[in-house]
């Protein structure tokens, strides 16, 4: 069990996280997000070209099924968090300087924030048939 | 803040991206970023197509105009594509997350799998959507 080579405190080894300290968490999530959207994209896809040249009156309908609802609205804040996770790692990797870095990384959150409001605002106004 | 007497020699710089020829993984890796970035701000085509949903019918068929003329539709077909490029992209990884299809030659072939599968997946789908466009 006990690696010579392991530099890290006895504490740092029982946390298991590394410098960052949040450990593999960002990885296993960016994963977790990403297999429910292999699936809840697809159901997406299938909809969207089934609902391909519908008229307003049916998209309406359509959309205010409770089961399609639901599964937007997951599909639309697991896709965000996702690409919140995803952003917050290309901006890591290429804005320097903490200016940029940390007023790019608020403005990653206020963008995925701001698309889930709007988009779970209207798709709760169509379900309840606002 | 002191600084130190003598500043240590720069540390060594890894080559830049140019000075490497092209491998397909490379590509991949870049196109799964990029992807990633697009569908980024493809969300507010969702955003916006779901709030004219949700608003008076003018306003809708007004958007769905724009969706639905020649560059809508190009624009829809770029995102289509980045989605699926994106997800057997993910599915690569979830591949390689197991520790297999690691060997270089056939992660190269994996790359161009993902490239082919995605271009076949999208045209795929757009045929459907326009089969069933002069089906309806």
């Amino acid at each position: 069990m006990s690696n010579p080579n392991d530099m890290r405190t006895p504490l740092g080894r029982v946390r298991g996280l590394g410098a960052a300290r949040e450990g593999t968490g960002h990885f296993w999530l960016s994963r977790v997000t990403g297999l429910a959207l292999v699936f809840l994209t697809l159901f997406v896809v299938g909809l969207l070209v089934a609902l391909n040249g519908a008229s307003y009156a049916e998209l309406r309908a359509a959309l205010s099924n409770p089961l399609v609802s639901l599964v937007l609205l997951v599909t639309i804040l697991t896709g965000l968090y996702h690409m919140w996770l995803g952003m917050q790692e290309i901006l890591l990797d290429y804005a320097h300087g903490d200016f940029w870095k940390y007023a790019l990384l608020i403005l990653n959150t206020f963008f995925s924030v701001a698309v889930g409001a709007v988009c779970v605002f209207a798709l709760l106004k169509i379900a309840f048939g606002g | 803040m002191s600084q130190p007497a003598t500043r240590a020699k720069p540390r060594p710089l890894s080559p830049h991206l140019m000075h490497y020829k092209l491998l397909p993984t490379m590509l991949m890796s870049g196109i799964h970023r990029a992807s990633g970035a697009a569908l980024y701000f493809g969300t507010l085509l969702v955003a916006w197509w779901v709030t004219a949903a949700a608003g008076p019918e003018d306003y809708f068929n007004w958007v769905a105009g724009i969706y639905g003329s020649w560059f809508g539709q190009l624009v829809l077909f770029g995102f289509t594509w980045a989605l699926v490029v994106h997800m057997l992209g993910g599915i690569r990884h979830f591949i390689w997350d197991t520790g297999a299809m690691l060997e270089k030659h056939t992660a190269t072939k994996l790359a161009w799998a993902t490239l082919f599968g995605s271009i076949i997946l999208t045209v795929v789908i757009w045929v459907v959507i326009i089969w069933a466009r002069s089906a309806a």
